[in-house]
């Protein structure tokens, strides 16, 4: 297994930019997730580590190596596709088979190595099967087993769940996730469902429009986003943004919305503007019967052991999260305010969080 | 209301009346077909009775006359030869003639299969890297050499005959085999890069992709997965440039005559004595039509997927 690093890394399509000056690097049997909406380039990146994209600028180095322009035959990494790309013409054991042949191995050797993949994934009973007969979750272990027989230096995954249905996505997810702890991999994953990634993740990397905007822990990335993009990808029902106008300076530790005065973490810099945004999740928030924000109930989705109360307010929809045991009516003027101080300014004109007590 | 069958799927009543029509037309088709097959086994009196004869006695003279070159002889030199010893021998001698030797025909047959399969085979050879190279490279000016491509079949192929007459002439590629399968090669390949490219075009590109990362290189990705996949794509086009190649009239007469002579202007010159040798002829056409019949039955299974050109993919 092996240290994947990418320096400056860039990738033009043409007059588009899809990867603009990456730096990542991809520790040593790390479960590393590349995050975004699609077309931010998190596959290209994927695909210039493999070698099926060649860098515009930048390096990649596995291990020590610069492997930049390198084949991807001759980089040794496994790449598990999204269709998968099992080779319809063979049968699951020629599947399996096909990279060690290459290899020059010797007949013994392959069948031992196939075995050993399809008993670790569970496929051993069905080796000879044709891979048209057989069913997603299958051909999801399938592709697995091609890209591990090989034991290669690393894992690349380009939304391998994808075409799952949900139920089994949650179970391949447990299954992966355990695989890549029991054989030491390093293994990164390309995904845009932020669910999967935080709950697989070592650290995810969030990406748009070709940036690397954080590179984090799911736990950093979900309480602690750098920017307001990161803050508004990760976690379901979303941050709410209260905009506000109002300058923040430095040792603030208060703002005013609406008329209703806002405790916020100690502020550690100003803010570029006027025009800011006070980020706090559905979980930070509390309903009040007086002195908070006031606004009236728009929607309320029952979640079994809690509800999401949708509030519209002056300022948009804000979301809050409640036990479920609150009854609360459509139409019904509430009240909230935060519920800790675990909220975030955002620079309504670099869009970057401030640095504060809770966030440094 | 019958809710058993789903809306989607035709009634009873409409697949009889389907079926009904499908058998007239096969049958209205299949008439001059079965008249070509039936003449072959017909003397040569029958061939020509008037009211036609739809029963009669069948004979092979068609079939002898046509593998046999025959000269008339009198009464007293067929009466001074050793009896026959075979078959064909002696329904010859009936006619007051005598075999003189094998005719042309094997040798015209066999060179319209040396130049048929060999220009298909050449066509698809080619076609199938053109049409790879055209799906997944960046060519320079990809739309305009396909275009280019195509346009080589715009206009009618007997417009070019007579400067393809004067070329052949100067490179001694006149009647012969090399000359012909390069001319069919040549017509065929548009159509071969523009079908396979579509097929290409539906083989996912990650086949590849995965292949590569495992270890082989483009060429042998493209021998061990690509090919193998696109066995479909090529049954069907070969198919069709095998059609083409095999039943070619007009350049076939006009650059061979002995040599590389093939099938098609061969067969209408069988000309008996005193008029055509209408069964010789039959039995000719006869022959002619099996080699692209059975080529066709063999890749059905292939083509039945292939001209729907991919568009029902599992």
């Amino acid at each position: 297994m092996a240290t994947i690093k990418i320096e400056n890394l860039q990738k033009s399509f043409a007059d588009f930019t899809a990867v603009k000056n990456s730096n990542l690097t991809i520790h040593n049997k790390e479960f590393f997730v590349l995050l975004g909406p699609s077309g931010c380039g998190k596959t290209t990146t994927l695909r210039m580590i493999a070698g099926l994209e060649l860098p515009t600028s930048g390096k990649i180095y596995l291990d020590q190596d610069e492997v930049s322009l390198l084949r991807a035959s001759e980089r040794d990494i496994a790449f598990v596709f999204q269709l998968f790309a099992l080779y319809p013409h063979m049968n699951v054991k020629n599947n399996l088979a096909f990279p060690l042949k290459m290899q020059k191995y010797s007949r013994t050797e392959i069948k031992e190595r196939v075995m050993e993949a399809a008993k670790l994934l569970r496929i051993d009973n069905i080796l000879d099967a044709k891979i048209s007969s057989l069913a997603g979750g299958d051909r999801q272990r399938v592709a697995l087993g091609r890209a591990l027989v090989r034991r290669p230096k690393a894992f690349l995954m380009d939304e391998p769940l994808g075409t799952l249905d949900s139920e089994f996505r949650e179970l391949m997810c447990l299954e992966l996730r355990k695989l890549h702890d029991d054989i030491d991999a390093t293994t990164v994953y390309v995904t845009h469902d932020q669910q999967e990634a935080m709950s697989m993740a070592d650290r995810i990397a969030v990406m748009n429009e070709g940036e690397i905007l954080q590179a984090d822990a799911p736990s950093v990335i979900y309480n602690k986003p750098k920017s307001k993009f990161v803050a508004s990808f990760i976690g379901s029902p979303a941050m709410n943004f209260i905009p506000f106008n109002q300058a923040v300076q430095k040792n603030q530790t208060e703002i005013n919305i609406e008329g209703v005065k806002i405790k916020i973490p100690n502020q550690h810099e100003n803010s570029a503007g006027q025009e800011n945004f006070l980020g706090i999740r559905p979980e930070n928030l509390k309903l009040v019967s007086n002195g908070g924000i006031s606004g009236k109930v728009f929607g309320i989705e029952y979640l079994g052991s809690r509800k999401i109360v949708t509030i519209d307010t002056s300022f948009g929809k804000i979301k809050v999260r409640i036990d479920s045991n609150v009854n609360l009516d459509i139409e019904e003027n509430v009240q909230f305010t935060p519920s800790n101080n675990n909220q975030i300014i955002f620079d309504g004109k670099t869009d970057k969080s401030l640095i504060s007590d809770f966030l440094s | 209301m019958d809710t058993s069958r789903s809306p989607m799927e035709p009634s009873g009543f409409s697949k009889k009346i389907a079926a009904f029509i499908i058998i007239v037309y096969t049958v209205v088709t299949l008439i001059p077909i079965t008249w070509i097959v039936l003449t072959g086994f017909k003397s040569v009196d029958s061939a020509v009775s008037y009211p036609p004869e739809v029963i009669f006695e069948p004979s092979l003279e068609g079939y002898v006359n046509l593998f046999t070159a025959r000269t008339r002889q009198s009464e007293e030199y067929l009466d001074s030869l050793p009896p026959p010893e075979t078959w064909y021998e002696e329904l010859v001698r009936s006619k007051d003639m005598v075999i003189t030797g094998p005719s042309k025909f094997f040798s015209r047959y066999l060179n319209s299969m040396i130049i048929g399969f060999g220009a298909t085979f050449l066509s698809i050879f080619l076609g199938t890297l053109a049409a790879y190279a055209f799906s997944r490279f960046k060519v320079p000016l990809k739309d305009d050499l396909m275009f280019f491509i195509l346009s080589t079949r715009m206009f009618p192929p007997i417009a070019v005959a007579v400067p393809i007459f004067i070329m052949y002439r100067k490179l001694g590629l006149g009647d012969t085999h090399i000359g012909m399968i390069i001319l069919y090669t040549v017509v065929n390949l548009s159509l071969a890069v523009w079908l396979l490219k579509g097929f290409m075009d539906e083989i996912p590109k990650e086949y590849e992709e995965a292949a590569m990362i495992d270890g082989y290189t483009r060429f042998q990705a493209f021998f061990k997965i690509v090919l193998p996949q696109a066995t479909t794509g090529i049954a069907a086009t070969a198919i069709f440039c095998m059609i083409f190649s095999w039943n070619e009239y007009a350049f076939a007469v006009l650059l061979t005559q002995f040599n590389a002579q093939t099938a098609p202007p061969f067969i209408p010159t069988i000309i008996g004595e005193g008029g055509i040798d209408w069964p010789a002829i039959a039995a000719g056409t006869t022959l002619f039509l099996l080699p692209v019949m059975i080529f066709t039955v063999v890749l059905r299974k292939h083509l039945l997927r292939g001209i729907t050109f991919g568009a029902v993919r599992k």
